[in-house]
């Protein structure tokens, strides 16, 4: 009799999971266009507002996983025609040219698309397209540093700079980038003797995240360190007033601004190959890439928006406007397997 | 003989069921276990000339280190609190299981968080003194991650220690202290050489946990194996590469564990004889005294009240900028989830068990034992191996119907069901050792008694074993429990649409570089996890564990 009443406690509690799925499943099944199911590596408050504005909006109810880019791209593939997902939404060029080589997206032909996204920050064959950017700049240290000495990020290899170059690990995806667009600008030997001079001045192993790096300056590790625009928003933004001190105490440099301008690289969003309901997929992209959209991604994350003539937050307008690296950002995928061993060659961990 | 035969005509059924469960069960592991036969795919050369070394070193360097440190926080505190009367004993007791209830990963992020620049310890040494300390108090290193890994693991040393020391080992600790050995000389000469199976059992839990950590060796630059796979899986987008590196270390922890086996040879080390009164506790001698409370308070201290406090201390700063609306359905998800998977793994691992008590064949607890391996592997990797056999079944099912023109969708991937068989596979070993010991505990007499007397295996289970086995059951759910709610690859990448716990928030406010958010979700968990590690301990104390 006990031994029974547990199997129904246990049973109980299975059937307590359960609803969260049979209420997907008929969503998915019954009304089928009634959602759109997106495959999300960003996982911002910002975002989560606006698929519900989308609701509001549309009707479209939107069905949501988070996980890393490379992970969701991976699930794709092994899901094959089965796939769920209609969208996959990454913070980088380099994974969703990936998932267009792996044949695991589909043009989204649209004119809104191409109206409100500029032909750099969207792939040529209509498979994917931005819609934020971010630039990877250099901060240096108020205090210790001259910034009419920085000019380029080759100016981080010279030897005046030894001990002092702050920047993280090799496995993350915005240093691959930066590397990727150097071997697709300069080619393989200026991009790996590039790699060794800054791993030669390196203040400390490549640890923690952008935000670190930034600390480390204010701590006085190092005198310049590499990071994304966006962390530096944060930064200030912070509760804590440490943290704020910290992003007070650096200035940003937008490197390459003579040559071939500053690297950039987007948040991007794709319509994936088996999308069960594809209409709802399109919807949902040009919704993201419309003025509303927009104006949130760049008040809140601190974010350049892709669409021209949304306002920059006002941090960001303090910077000024600056010359992106004009590159093919296809490219950045392309090279991407090429920039992680040149990394591990020149032991940049 | 014939006794033999006996035993064994009835019970197919049992044995039938385990094979199934192995099979299923062990698909993920094999699937990880056969990426060795193909070979290591074109990237192996580069990556034994310039990474292999550096992971294989730190790699080694961590379990050790770690394993170490958790013996140097788990052992003597849990033989003072079994053994000695001291000041706040009860206290330190129950404060040094709560470690559990945080994940390694939050772990991390809070103690790089206390240490960094802009973190209370500097900034109150750098605003009231003007100093700045920041190239000493680096802790995000080796020795670092070291640390704070052992803090937020030794309690599975602790935990299991404490109760072999309640329990198995009382008689021992009895018989020496009345021929007068010291409480020191008695744990030294008679207590540590018996304990070795439980000092193994919480060290090898440690040391997998440590080998498929990647948070926290990623956050603080430490390479390691794990960070091999990954690189080789989505940097080199090489996923051979990333399973074969998986399999040699599958292989390596499977052998590392025969080779345990065998060292310690046919010793048993178990007390058959339950012992039912209290043991008498000595008070430590005077200058044993501060010995004995730091050794209970340092871990304590350390792996539970500091990361806490600043857990609370950045929930007050980031109070009002948090979606507390979710937070509901984030608990209830992480609750009953965890539930539904402790059920699981326990169900799962005492079939399994009690298959291979009425199969003593070495094939059949090998195929076992190999089943209970995923605990070593990465969550991602496992992850791979667990869609691969659901994906297989859900597009035999969709080709099925679409004979009959019924078109379907995914039944069991990106359903809570496929979550839990992940779990399944991944904390089974989590279930499995506390009701193994404890199926050894009660021994084999009963069961053979019952068997002679014509009483059907189901029955001999379900009216001998599992009452007996209830205590052990329990603190296997709950462990199971616990571990569930600090998952977190599992559920990233398997979990349905619109479906967060409280780890995967967490996890991506983290990642966001937000720690300070991450602070609520954090201490959610840890407050969820509270309820029943207290019951654990009700469950040691009573003496109704292993």
């Amino acid at each position: 009799m006990k031994f029974a009443l547990k199997i129904l406690i246990v049973g109980g509690l299975l059937v307590g999971c359960a609803p969260e799925k049979s209420s997907q499943e008929t969503s998915q099944e019954s009304t089928p266009s009634t959602s759109v199911n997106v495959y999300t590596h960003r996982h911002y408050e910002s975002d989560q507002q606006l698929f519900e504005r989308f609701e509001e909006v549309t009707g479209i109810e939107v069905n949501v996983i988070n996980a890393s880019a490379d992970e969701l791209i991976n699930r794709m593939e092994l899901e094959g025609e089965a796939s769920p997902a209609d969208v996959l939404i990454t913070v980088d060029a380099g994974r969703l040219h990936r998932a267009k080589e792996k044949g695991l997206l589909q043009v989204a032909d649209s004119e809104i698309l191409e109206a409100n996204v500029p032909a750099k920050f969207r792939d040529p064959e209509k498979h994917w397209f931005g819609i934020t950017y971010r630039a990877r700049i250099i901060a240096y240290s108020l205090d210790r540093v001259d910034p009419t000495t920085i000019t380029t990020y080759e100016t981080l290899t010279e030897p005046q700079w030894a001990n002092k170059v702050l920047i993280r690990s090799s496995s993350n995806i915005y240093n691959q980038s930066l590397l990727a667009s150097i071997i697709a600008s300069q080619g393989t030997s200026q991009a790996k003797s590039w790699a060794s001079g800054v791993k030669e001045n390196m203040a400390r192993e490549p640890k923690g995240n952008d935000r670190d790096q930034v600390k480390a300056v204010a701590a006085g590790l190092g005198d310049v360190a590499v990071l994304n625009t966006y962390y530096i928003g944060k930064l200030l933004d912070s509760d804590d007033q440490e943290e704020v001190g910290a992003g007070e105490s650096i200035g940003i440099i937008f490197p390459n601004q003579e040559g071939r301008g500053t690297h950039v690289n987007i948040s991007g969003v794709a319509m994936a190959k088996y999308a069960p309901n594809p209409e709802n997929a399109l919807k949902f992209i040009e919704f993201l890439s419309s003025d509303e959209a927009q104006m949130v991604f760049a008040e809140t994350n601190f974010e350049y928006p892709v669409k021209p003539g949304v306002a920059w937050a006002p941090l960001l307008t303090s910077w000024g406007e600056f010359n992106t690296d004009t590159l093919n950002l296809a490219l950045l995928g392309k090279h991407n397997k090429e920039a992680v061993m040149i990394f591990d060659e020149v032991g940049w961990k | 003989m014939s006794f033999t035969i006996r035993l064994r005509r009835p019970l197919n059924i049992w044995v039938l069921l385990a094979v199934l469960i192995v099979l299923l069960l062990g698909t993920p592991i094999y699937t990880v276990l056969f990426g060795l036969l193909p070979g290591p795919g074109p990237n192996w050369s580069h990556m034994v000339k310039y990474l292999l070394a550096d992971y294989v070193v730190n790699s080694i360097l961590l379990v050790v280190g770690t394993g170490l440190l958790t013996l140097l926080w788990g052992v003597p505190s849990a033989w003072f609190v079994s053994t000695l009367e001291f000041r706040g004993r009860r206290f330190w007791e129950w404060i040094l299981i709560l470690p559990l209830s945080i994940p390694t990963y939050i772990m991390a992020f809070t103690y790089a968080g206390i240490f960094d620049y802009t973190g209370p310890l500097q900034s109150i040494i750098r605003n009231s003194t003007g100093l700045n300390l920041a190239s000493y108090l680096d802790i995000m290193n080796l020795p670092g991650v070291m640390v704070v890994m052992s803090l937020a693991l030794f309690p599975y040393v602790y935990v299991i220690c404490r109760a072999a020391f309640l329990t198995r080992y009382r008689s021992l600790i009895e018989a020496s202290q009345v021929l007068g050995a010291s409480s020191s000389r008695s744990f030294f000469k008679v207590i540590l050489p018996v304990a070795r199976p439980a000092l193994v059992a919480g060290v090898t839990l440690v040391v997998m946990e440590v080998l498929n950590d990647y948070g926290a060796v990623k956050y603080f630059g430490v390479p390691t194996f794990t960070t091999g796979i990954f690189r080789s899986w989505f940097s080199y987008e090489d996923p051979q590469g990333a399973i074969y590196l998986s399999s040699l270390l599958l292989l390596f922890v499977f052998l590392a564990i025969l080779f345990e086996k065998y060292q310690r040879g046919g010793a048993r080390y178990d007390s058959q004889v339950p012992v039912e009164r209290p043991l008498p506790r000595k008070k430590p001698s005077g200058w044993m005294s501060p010995v004995v409370v730091c050794s209970c308070a340092i871990p304590a201290v350390l792996g539970f009240i500091v990361p806490v406090l600043q857990l609370i201390w950045w929930s007050i700063q980031s109070f009002d900028s948090i979606g507390y609306s979710k937070l509901g359905s984030m608990v209830s998800n992480s609750f009953l989830l965890a539930c539904a998977a402790a059920a699981f793994c326990v169900g799962i691992a005492v079939i399994l068990i009690f298959a291979t008590r009425l199969r003593n064949s070495r094939w059949l607890q090998s195929a076992v034992r190999l089943s209970t391996m995923g605990y070593a592997v990465p969550g991602a990797v496992i992850a791979v191996g667990v869609l691969i056999p659901l994906l297989f079944l859900d597009k035999l099912w969709i080709h099925l119907m679409s004979g009959w023109n019924i078109q379907v969708g995914l039944l069991l991937t990106g359903t809570v069901f496929g979550l839990l068989f992940a779990y399944s596979v991944r904390f089974l070993a989590v279930a499995f050792n506390p009701i193994e010991s404890g199926f050894q505990r009660v021994g084999k007499s009963l069961h053979e008694v019952a068997a002679t007397l014509g009483v059907k295996p189901w029955r001999i289970l379900h009216r001998i074993n599992i009452p007996l086995l209830r205590g052990a059951l329990l603190s296997a759910g709950l462990l199971v429990f616990i571990d569930v709610l600090k998952e977190l690859p599992l559920t990233l990448i398997l979990r349905p649409f619109n479906f967060n716990t409280l780890a995967t928030r967490a996890f991506e406010l983290a990642t966001d570089e937000l720690v300070a958010a991450a602070a609520v979700p954090s201490l959610v968990i840890i407050l969820t996890g509270v309820v029943p590690i207290h019951l654990l301990n009700i469950l040691i104390t009573k003496q109704k564990w292993l």
